[in-house]
C-alpha cells in the first residue's frame, strides 16, 4: 500500500510540469494558435529559474523569473505568428531550436551546481492521513498551485466573457473580427500567458523537481504536453488527468525496477515517448471525435485587411 | 500605427535577399551577444566565417559536415514541400547509423574480407532502409490513425536515441573496449574512401551532390514531383485533380527517411568507423534550418548546408579557441531560422503607416 501511495505521489510530482505546460498550450490552441515552441520555452525558463534560484536562493522568485523569461520569448513568437503572419509550425520549431541552444549556452556555467531548497512539505492534518497523506498531501506547494491554475483555466474559458471570446476566436477569427473584437491582440496575449505557463513548468522542473540544471533536461516534455492537449480534446480537466497519467507512466519505470523486474533502463526510459505515440494514435483514430472538439481555426493564420 | 499590408505581388527581390539579410542580422546579434560576454566579436565571427575556409584540411571538414546536412535537408525539403511536417530526421539518421553500423559490425566479426565496395554498399543500403522503416512508422500512424506527424516523428527521435544507447551500452558493446559504450572498430575495408589526402571528407560527399541533382529532377521534372508539390501548395486542387494525398505522404516520408538513414550510415562508415552514442551532433535538427534557408530547393540545400556546416565548426572552434560553450552554434542556428521567418514575411507583406489604425479603424482599406 505504501508503495502505491509513493507511486501516486511521484506521478503527481512528475505530472505537474506536463499539467502546467499543457494548460498554457491549451490556452493558445483554444485561441487558434499552435505553439511548437513549448519545448524551447520550457528550457529557457528552466535555465532562468535555476540561475535565479542558485544566485538568490529564492524559490518563488525563481519560478516567477522562469515564467517571465518564457513569456518574453513567447511574446516574440506571438509577434511573429500573429502580426508578421509567419508559419506557426516553422516559427514554433525555430523557437524550440533556439531555446535549446540559448539555454545550453547560458546554462553552461550552471551545470553540476546544487540548490539548497526544500522540495516538498507536508500539509498540516491532511499530510498525516494514512495512504492519502503520503500520496497526495506531501508535495511542494507548486503542485497544488498547478491544480488551482487548472480550476482557474476552467473558470476563465467557460465562465468569463473574455474566455468565451477567446474560444470564439479559436473557432472563427473572421467572425470575431467582423464583430469588432481585437483578434490579434487576444491571440498575442494568449500566447504570452500560455508561454508563462510553459515557463512555470520549466522552472518547476529545474528548481523543484530535479533540482538541477542539465542541458536539454526538459527531455521532450514540451512536446508531450502538446500531445496532451490532443489527448484531452482541448479540455482543461482532461489535461490534468492526462498529465498525472503520463507522470505516473514516467515513474512506473523506477518502481518496476524497485520490484525487481529486469528490463534495460533504456527501454524503460522510452515509456513516456512510446506512450505518447500510442495515445496520440488511439485518440486521433476517430476523425469525428477530433473534428467535433478541435478549435476550428487551429494552426490557421488570421490577418485582417 | 504601423500595420502590415499584403503586397499585390510578392516581392521578387525579397525572395532572394531575405536569406542574406537574415544571415547578416544573425551575425549582428551574434556579435552583440559575444561582446556582452567580454569576447572580441571580430575574432569570434572570423571563427565562424574565415577559419573554416582556411586551407585544404579545414575546407575538407566543412564538406564532411555538410554531407549529412545535404542528405537530411533534401528529404526534409521534399516533405515540407508536400506539407508533411517530418521533424524527426534526427531519429531516422540514428536508425541509419544503427542499421549500417550493425551490418559493418557483423561483417567485421565474421571476418568477411574481399571487395570492400560491395559490402559498403550493402551496409549503406541497409542503413537507408532502416531510416526509411523508422519514417514509415510516422507515415503509417499518420495514414491509418491520423496521428500528428510532427509529434510522432519527434517522439521517435527520443526513442531512437535510447535504442542506440541500449545497443552500444548493451549487446553491441565491444568486449575488448575497456567497457566504453561503443562497438568494435569496423574493418578497414569497410571504411568509405576519402576524396583526397589530408582531408577527412569521403566519397559520401559526392553521393550527396548526386542525390541533390536527383531530387531536383524528381521534384521539378517528373509528374510525381508535380503531384506532390500541388498537394502541398493547394490540397483542395490536388484532391480535385485526383492526386492521392496518401501517395504523397508515403512517398515523401519514405524518401526522407531513406536519405536521413543514408546520411547516418555514411557517418558511421566514414569518419566514425564504429558506433558510439554520439553519432549525431544534431544533424537532423540542423537540416530543418538548412531546408528552410534553401527555400526547399535541392540545389540551394547544398549551399545552405555549407553555411550551417561552417556554423557548426565555428561553434567547436569558439569552444576550443576562446572558451565559449559549444552550444553557441545551436543558439545561432535557432536565431538564424527565426530571423529568416521574420524577414520572409516581407516577401508577401509590407509595412504601412496608417493613422487611426490603433483606434480599431482597420477596415477602411
Amino acid at each position: 500500500m505504501h508503495e502505491l501511495a509513493l507511486l501516486i505521489a511521484a506521478g503527481i510530482a512528475s505530472g505537474t510540469p506536463l499539467l502546467l505546460a499543457g494548460l498554457g498550450l491549451l490556452l493558445n490552441e483554444r485561441a487558434g494558435v499552435v505553439n511548437l515552441g513549448a519545448e524551447g520555452l520550457m528550457l529557457i525558463a528552466a535555465v532562468a529559474g535555476f540561475g535565479i534560484a542558485f544566485y538568490t536562493g529564492q524559490t518563488w522568485l525563481a519560478l516567477l523569473g522562469g515564467a517571465l523569461a518564457a513569456a518574453v520569448f513567447s511574446a516574440l513568437l506571438a509577434w511573429m505568428v500573429v502580426y508578421l503572419n509567419t508559419n506557426q509550425y516553422a516559427s514554433g520549431l525555430a523557437l524550440s531550436l533556439f531555446g535549446a541552444g540559448i539555454s545550453a549556452f547560458v546554462g553552461a556555467a550552471l551545470v553540476g551546481k546544487k540548490l539548497e531548497i526544500e522540495t516538498s512539505e507536508k500539509l498540516p492534518f491532511l499530510g498525516d492521513l494514512p495512504f492519502f497523506g503520503p500520496a497526495l498531501f506531501q508535495q511542494h506547494t507548486m503542485v497544488y498551485i498547478a491544480v488551482a491554475l487548472c480550476f482557474g483555466m476552467v473558470f476563465f474559458l467557460y465562465h468569463t466573457k473574455t474566455g468565451r471570446l477567446l474560444r470564439g476566436i479559436g473557432e472563427s477569427p473572421a467572425s470575431a473580427h467582423a464583430l469588432g473584437y481585437p483578434v490579434q491582440r487576444i491571440r498575442w496575449l494568449s500566447l504570452v500567458i500560455g508561454g508563462a505557463f510553459c515557463g512555470l513548468a520549466g522552472a518547476y522542473l529545474s528548481v523543484i523537481y530535479a533540482p538541477l540544471w542539465v542541458e536539454g533536461m526538459v527531455a521532450g516534455r514540451g512536446w508531450i504536453a502538446l500531445a496532451l492537449t490532443v489527448f484531452a480534446t482541448w479540455r482543461p480537466w482532461r489535461v490534468l488527468m492526462g498529465a498525472y497519467l503520463f507522470g505516473s507512466v514516467t515513474m512506473l519505470q523506477l518502481h518496476l525496477q524497485a520490484i525487481g523486474i529486469e528490463i534495460p533502463t533504456q527501454f524503460m526510459s522510452m515509456l513516456p515517448y512510446v506512450a505518447t505515440i500510442i495515445v496520440l494514435a488511439l485518440i486521433s483514430r476517430n476523425p469525428h471525435w477530433i473534428r467535433a472538439n478541435i478549435p476550428a481555426s487551429l494552426g490557421k493564420p488570421f490577418h485582417p485587411g | 500605427m504601423i500595420v502590415l499590408e499584403k503586397r499585390q505581388h510578392p516581392s521578387p527581390w525579397m525572395t532572394y535577399l531575405s536569406p542574406v539579410i537574415s544571415i547578416v542580422l544573425t551575425f549582428l546579434i551574434a556579435s552583440f551577444v559575444v561582446s556582452a560576454m567580454g569576447k572580441d566579436p571580430i575574432k569570434v565571427l572570423s571563427l565562424f566565417t574565415l577559419e573554416p575556409l582556411s586551407g585544404k584540411r579545414a575546407i575538407g571538414e566543412v564538406m564532411l559536415k555538410a554531407t549529412p546536412l545535404i542528405l537530411c535537408s533534401l528529404g526534409l525539403a521534399f516533405c515540407f514541400r508536400s506539407n508533411v511536417w517530418n521533424i524527426g530526421a534526427e531519429g531516422q539518421f540514428l536508425l541509419g547509423a544503427i542499421g549500417a553500423g550493425g551490418t559493418a559490425m557483423w561483417l567485421t566479426e565474421a571476418g568477411v574480407a574481399g571487395s570492400g565496395w560491395l559490402w559498403i554498399s550493402l551496409a549503406l543500403l541497409l542503413g537507408a532502409f532502416a531510416g526509411a522503416c523508422w519514417a514509415a512508422i510516422t507515415a503509417w500512424l499518420r495514414d491509418r490513425a491520423n496521428a500528428n506527424e510532427i509529434l510522432v516523428s519527434l517522439m521517435l527521435v527520443y526513442v531512437a536515441n535510447l535504442l542506440l544507447s541500449y545497443l552500444v551500452f548493451g549487446p553491441w558493446k565491444d568486449p575488448k573496449g575497456w567497457n566504453f559504450p561503443q562497438t568494435l572498430r569496423f574493418a578497414d575495408s569497410l571504411s568509405i574512401g576519402r576524396l583526397g589526402t589530408g582531408m577527412r571528407v569521403h566519397w559520401g560527399f559526392v553521393v550527396a551532390l548526386i542525390s541533390a541533382a536527383a531530387m531536383l529532377w524528381l521534384m521539378f521534372f517528373t509528374s510525381l514531383g508535380a503531384r506532390l508539390r500541388v498537394g502541398g501548395l493547394a490540397p483542395g486542387a490536388a484532391r480535385f485533380a485526383g492526386f492521392s494525398s496518401r501517395e504523397s505522404l508515403w512517398t515523401v516520408l519514405l524518401c526522407s527517411g531513406a536519405f536521413a538513414g543514408l546520411a547516418g550510415a555514411m557517418e558511421v562508415l566514414g569518419p566514425m568507423g564504429q558506433l558510439t552514442p554520439h553519432v549525431s551532433t544534431g544533424y537532423g535538427f540542423t537540416a530543418i534550418i538548412v531546408a528552410f534557408i534553401a527555400r526547399l530547393n535541392p540545389l540551394a540545400c547544398i549551399l545552405a548546408s555549407f553555411l550551417l556546416s561552417m556554423l557548426m565548426i565555428g561553434g567547436e572552434l569558439a569552444q576550443s579557441r576562446v572558451g565559449l560553450p559549444a552550444s553557441v552554434s545551436s543558439m545561432f542556428q535557432g536565431a538564424l531560422l527565426m530571423m529568416l521567418l521574420m524577414v520572409d514575411s516581407f516577401i508577401n507583406y509590407r509595412l504601412r503607416w496608417r493613422p487611426g489604425a490603433a483606434k480599431g479603424l482597420k477596415r477602411d482599406a
